[in-house]
């Protein structure tokens, strides 16, 4: 009697709830697993073979070494290209994230007229393949007799970022809770001073992410550069060119230390907000 | 007063910027797809004849390119959806509390040049790599069979350097699914399967429609992938639009490629978001 009782109030489930529950539990985890796996197969090939004694190329494991570290400038011209990415991606973060944090206030922040067309506007470099972006903007610096070259490239990189830089900080803004404005008004601030005080500093993680962003995509590039560098060598352009002979391991030490370093940036910026949240 | 002019002064510098920099390229693009060589001229001299010609010769004599372009580059995004989906959901709803550190492995391979990884790949899938032998002795491929330059390796390259516009989008749409849905629809006696087909992908759908065109547009116009990974034999609309410019120096071909795939873009583009009637997106 007593056991009937127990039977109706934990019902034994159909086997195909059984079967689905076990998929939930595991599969799920093997499927993210595998998947990982297939994400870092080739950043873990890079790592493993800036460790390569290779030589020139780098297509065989001949023996481990250190020396391609201790040396990650050993193979001719890789650090001039990583300086110019780097030059390159700091300018266009600044003037992209700039521009186009002005353009995420005003279109997050204000109604006006013509703001679902300036919201075309941004959408639209987006939706446009960067060969079209990378090969119209050449036409035009050939039209007006401008070379290509390391300004250029620059300009070049801004157009693409703007939008990234708007969409990201539009998101922040709109999460924004506005009574917290409404209290600093309150409190006399005057509209510059809640702007200061108040709106810049909760805004502040959105324009940091959104540079990170821009930055990235940026130093990143390769099209867009190709087309609007001219002689100027970027740190991707280089690994295009000497992919067909074989690219040096100093560009795996290179790749490495880029990802350690974004990585290692990525995950403090998480500790501090998560700090900040429990604060 | 100063109010209401404040949005426009934000906006001025930005879209004075987008508009010498982006609107007028495009234009100007737009005029050189017209122009033919000027009789006499060095190479690289063209002038304005409006001759829309140029459009049906470079389309015509470059159809299987484009073929080549938008067929590669639906498999890359069928193929990124397939992979992304379930490792979004996972992320989603299966992480607990390590849904940040899970995002941040799907972003982080981004953080090596993805033409490091690219060429990676084709070391990894090449004759000296370590997948080919494997899948000769057993027997999986014939002996005579290559991975590196075909077709597959470049949709696989493809797949892979553009999975991360793919996750990020559709993790943020299931990520905003209230789990409650889900639970209520068991309680009425879905199934697993009837779930996901009638409650879990209806409400994810704008970030299946993001994810989709993040994956579908630059992959329509890459070249990087065909230029490392394929051959002569899979070479896409994108690799012919940059020998035209740098190594035939034939801008109005150039340029009315570029314009084609541009507006075919926006046409599937177009269609596809009224099918799948998430306009708001946009």
């Amino acid at each position: 009697m007593s056991k009937k009782i127990v039977d109706a109030s934990i019902p034994t489930l159909p086997l195909s709830a059984k079967f689905s529950r076990w998929f939930g539990r595991n599969l799920i985890r093997v499927y993210m697993f595998i998947a990982f796996t297939y994400l870092f197969i080739p950043v873990a090939y890079t790592f493993a073979f800036s460790f390569n004694d290779s030589g020139k190329s780098n297509l065989i494991w001949k023996g481990f070494t250190l020396g391609n570290w201790q040396n990650p400038c050993g193979a001719p011209e890789i650090c001039a290209a990583l300086g110019n990415s780097i030059k390159i991606g700091l300018l266009a973060t600044i003037f992209s994230t700039i521009l186009g944090t002005m353009i995420a206030f005003a279109i997050g922040r204000h109604k006006f007229k013509g703001r679902s067309t300036s919201n075309l506007l941004i959408f639209l470099p987006m939706a446009t393949p960067e060969i079209v972006l990378g090969a119209s903007l050449l036409s035009l610096f050939l039209v007006f007799k401008i070379n290509p070259g390391f300004w250029p490239t620059v300009i070049a990189h801004v157009v693409f970022c703007i939008s990234f830089v708007v969409v990201t900080v539009k998101a922040r803004i709109a999460s924004l809770d506005p009574r917290l404005e409404q209290a600093a008004m309150d409190l006399y601030a005057n509209e510059f001073q809640t702007f200061r005080r108040v709106t810049l500093p909760l805004v502040g993680p959105g324009i940091a992410g959104a540079a990170l962003l821009a930055f990235s995509l940026s130093f990143d590039d390769f099209i867009i550069t190709n087309f609007n560098s001219g002689t100027v060598t970027t740190f991707p352009k280089f690994v295009y060119t000497a992919a067909a002979r074989g690219i040096p391991a100093q560009a795996n030490v290179i790749g490495s230390a880029m990802f350690f370093l974004a990585l290692t940036i990525v995950i403090i910026g998480q500790i501090v907000s998560n700090k900040r949240k429990i604060s | 007063m100063l109010k209401i002019r404040t949005p426009y002064l934000l906006l001025l510098p930005g879209f004075a910027f987008l508009f010498t920099f982006f609107i007028l390229p495009i234009i100007n693009l737009a005029q050189t797809s017209t122009q033919t060589p000027i009789d006499g001229g060095d190479t690289g001299q063209y002038e304005q004849t409006l001759r829309f010609g140029n459009y049906i010769d470079a389309f015509v004599e470059n159809r299987e390119q484009f073929g080549r372009s938008f067929t590669y580059a639906t498999i890359a995004t069928v193929l990124a959806l397939i992979i992304s989906y379930p490792l979004a959901y996972a992320i989603a709803f299966k992480s607990g509390r390590f849904k940040n550190l899970f995002l941040v492995l799907v972003i982080a391979p981004f953080f090596t040049s993805f033409l490091l990884r690219t060429v990676a790949w084709k070391q990894i899938l090449g004759e000296e790599g370590f997948v080919v032998p494997t899948l000769r002795s057993t027997g999986i491929i014939s002996e005579s069979t290559t991975l590196t330059s075909t077709a597959f390796a470049v949709v696989m390259g493809m797949t892979y350097n553009f999975l991360p516009f793919m996750t990020l989008p559709l993790f943020a749409s299931i990520d905003r699914i209230d789990p409650r849905t889900l639970e209520a629809s068991g309680d009425l006696y879905a199934n697993g399967f009837t779930t996901f087909r009638r409650v879990t992908l209806p409400l994810s759908m704008p970030g299946v429609v993001a994810g989709t065109l993040l994956t579908f547009i630059p992959a329509a116009g890459d070249y990087v992938n065909a230029a490392i990974l394929g051959s002569p034999n899979t070479k896409m609309i994108g690799n012919v639009i940059e020998s035209r410019y740098f190594k035939v120096v034939d801008y109005p071909t150039a340029a009315a490629l570029s314009f084609t795939l541009m507006a075919a873009i926006l046409i599937l583009v177009t269609i596809y978001i009224r099918k799948a009637g998430t306009e708001e997106l946009v």
